[in-house]
């Protein structure tokens, strides 16, 4: 293994009965990086990261963590990791200084190290000065910071954080993300799931899962770039449904799908389409507001991949 | 598995201090219910039957008679409340409540005792209860002795036979360890054992459960804390409030309701340490397979909780039991706690006398802390 390769996965699967969660997942992320798992609810994200934690045993295929194998060493793969869990999970019964202290005893942080970091958790979380808060009465933003403050607290190699911005608001979520830069930016490795195609675009490489498959790995422009074949147009048109429908079996157009109140395209060479499709549109009883080439988003991307998976698949 | 961390098993225990102190349930359950429970206990569970009410038919109506009725009334455990004058009356007594012995006194008691003749009377018992029924027919039969000596002797002085009015040969009781027979001196020895059932059975049956209830338990695993920390750093803090409930029952035991402590205070410590092991390592392993706070609870009541009150002999002597049963308490944890809680209370004695009942609940400290050791996996 390379030193600076931190996480290798290699034919990972779980299997929950006859439910495959994950489903033969490879992947390697080096170290500094922040590696995004991007994918739906239920996709299997969350189960991958726990079998990386050690939380949950691997079906088939290994998994490495800073060089430690995650079915066989899980102990020695905790002692290098944080972990921040889905669901904030730290003791609302204790004061915020309490719960520092106790993931602190947890990983074995004393000495100097220990008020030094404490020190540093209550400022990056910023509650200096709130430490005898109870943790049940801080809001999100301020949990969610000292959730991350308690899991780094003994500077881990390695950081999982499963889904660290639901339930936060926009402006804590900037910077929560600023903060995770900050950390690989000092070497951590990051691995963070996430369903929000905003925040994906924070990750310096991602992988696309769906039903437990990565269907893209590789940096947010690239897969933009690979998963879109041709040009991509947005149509502000009504009705929507029957707009959606002639553009699905208009010439030159690959896909058609809906995206807010309008519709995105993936055509063959957006100059032609432009041309053609208003008056194709308005033959069929449907009024166009708006046509334009638009730059793909993640979000394309994710769809047309997706699109891709299901129609070889089937 | 085995790697115990003392930082971190530290850690642990204060953590689950802090939470037991937050925690409204939890307090009451360690302070207040082994307060109410030795007090309901002590007051409540006396086996002794003192100021029986006692109904009187007497048909006779003699001197002797009313002799008889004021040995009954002189003695503490009977009040001769009315005399009545059926039979029919005094059976309504009975069944309304109104007196739990029923004393009928024949029309030939006089005549017969005169005579030398051998004369009954007869005692009507409410059944309904039947440990009073048979202290109360122990007691009448103690009053009925006496009196009829003191009759044989007088007859006999009459006679001029005095000299053989002391009998040569009588048995004379004492009774050991609890001289005055007091049923409390029985019973509240062995509370302390169903105080720790009770209190560290619910408490640790909920430590696990509360973690997985609340959600953090998945935090907690993905740390480096071992199983074996999360065990003792999680069960410490209830040994220590166990050994303090146990203390406060001693104490309230010997200042408040006067039974005498005659053992070692070691010695007590000891075994209740043992015992305490034991119930929170059964609470510690039903938190573990159940994940659910109220049924956990609920379980450790029916393993902890039931043995103890009814096959423990706390209250029902084993050796009344039936001989199945009997053979069944032998199994039973709380049954060789209490007996050693009885001895060390009453009559003194120290771990030598006790080593049954040490080597019963070691073993049952090693077996039950060995499975509960490997009951908990760091998995989800």
């Amino acid at each position: 293994m390379h030193n600076d390769v931190s996480i290798v996965v290699d034919g990972l699967v779980k299997r929950f009965g006859r439910f495959t969660a994950v489903d033969h997942v490879n992947f390697q992320i080096h170290r500094g990086e922040i590696f995004g798992l991007l994918g739906p609810n239920g996709s299997g994200k969350s189960t991958t990261i726990r079998m990386l934690c050690g939380l949950l045993t691997p079906t088939e295929g290994t998994a490495r963590v800073v060089g430690y194998d995650v079915s066989s060493q899980a102990e020695e793969v905790r002692q290098h990791i944080g972990y921040m869990s889905q669901k904030f999970s730290l003791y609302n019964d204790l004061r915020v200084i309490e719960n520092l202290r106790f993931f602190a005893g947890l990983y074995g942080v004393k000495g100097a190290l220990l008020s030094e970091r404490i020190a540093w958790a209550l400022r990056m979380a910023g509650l200096s000065g709130g430490e005898h808060r109870l943790t049940g009465e801080l809001s999100g933003g301020w949990k969610q910071r000292l959730a991350l403050g308690c899991a780094v607290l003994h500077r881990p190699q390695v950081l999982f954080l499963d889904e660290p911005t639901a339930g936060v608001d926009p402006l804590s979520r900037r910077d929560f993300w600023e903060l995770i830069h900050e950390m690989s930016a000092d070497g951590v490795t990051i691995l963070v799931t996430t369903h929000y195609m905003d925040e994906a675009e924070y990750c310096n490489r991602l992988a696309l899962i769906e039903a437990g498959r990565i269907v893209a790995t590789g940096a947010p422009s690239d897969i933009k770039q690979s998963a879109i074949r041709g040009d991509l147009i947005l149509v502000d048109c009504t009705p929507l449904g029957r707009g959606l429908e002639a553009l699905r079996h208009a010439p030159g157009v690959h896909d058609a799908s809906v995206f807010g109140a309008a519709l995105h395209l993936v055509v063959d060479a957006a100059e032609d389409s432009l041309k053609y499709l208003p008056e194709y549109l308005t033959s069929l009883g449907v009024s166009v507001h708006r046509i334009e080439p638009i730059s793909p988003s993640l979000e394309d991307a994710f769809v047309e991949l997706t699109a891709k998976g299901r129609s070889s698949a089937n | 598995m085995t790697k115990l961390n003392l930082k971190r098993t530290v850690a642990m225990a204060r953590k689950e201090f802090i939470q037991i102190r937050r925690d409204s349930r939890s307090l009451l359950i360690a302070v207040l219910l082994p307060l109410i429970q030795i007090l309901m206990l002590g007051y409540g569970a006396r086996l002794d039957a003192n100021h029986i009410p006692v109904y009187v038919l007497d048909q006779d109506g003699s001197q002797d008679s009313q002799n008889l009725l004021k040995a009954f009334q002189a003695s503490p455990y009977f009040d001769v409340i009315k005399v009545v004058d059926t039979y029919k009356d005094l059976g309504d007594a009975i069944d309304a409540d109104r007196c739990k012995l029923g004393l009928v006194i024949p029309w030939n008691f006089s005549q017969n005792l005169h005579n030398a003749a051998q004369t009954k009377v007869q005692a009507l018992l409410d059944g309904t209860d039947n440990n009073s029924a048979q202290l109360a027919v122990g007691y009448a039969q103690a009053v009925i002795t006496t009196f009829s000596t003191n009759i044989t002797v007088n007859w006999l002085s009459r006679y001029g036979l005095s000299q053989l009015a002391s009998s040569p040969l009588s048995v004379d009781y004492r009774t050991w360890f609890n001289e005055e027979l007091e049923s409390k001196n029985f019973i509240i020895p062995g509370t302390v054992a169903l105080v720790m059932a009770l209190m560290g059975a619910l408490l640790s049956s909920l430590t696990i459960a509360r973690e997985w209830e609340r959600g953090t338990m998945e935090q907690l695993i993905a740390t480096p804390v071992t199983a074996l920390e999360i065990m003792i750093g999680k069960l410490a803090p209830y040994l220590a409030i166990g050994l303090a409930d146990a203390t406060l029952c001693a104490i309230f035991a010997v200042a408040w309701f006067r039974v005498p402590f005659r053992g070692g205070i070691g010695t007590f410590f000891f075994i209740t340490t043992l015992f305490l092991i034991v119930i929170l390592g059964i609470g510690y392993m039903i938190s573990v397979a159940t994940k659910n706070q109220l049924a956990a609870g609920q379980y450790a009541l029916l393993v902890t909780l039931l043995p103890t009150s009814m096959l423990s002999g706390f209250a029902f002597p084993i050796d009344q039991m039936p001989r199945a049963i009997r053979a069944i308490t032998y199994l039973i944890y709380s049954r060789y706690y209490v007996s050693a809680l009885k001895r060390i209370f009453l009559a003194g004695n120290g771990l030598r006398d006790l080593r049954t009942e040490v080597i019963a609940l070691s073993v049952y400290a090693l077996v039950v802390g060995y499975f509960a050791t490997s009951a908990f996996r760091k998995t989800l």
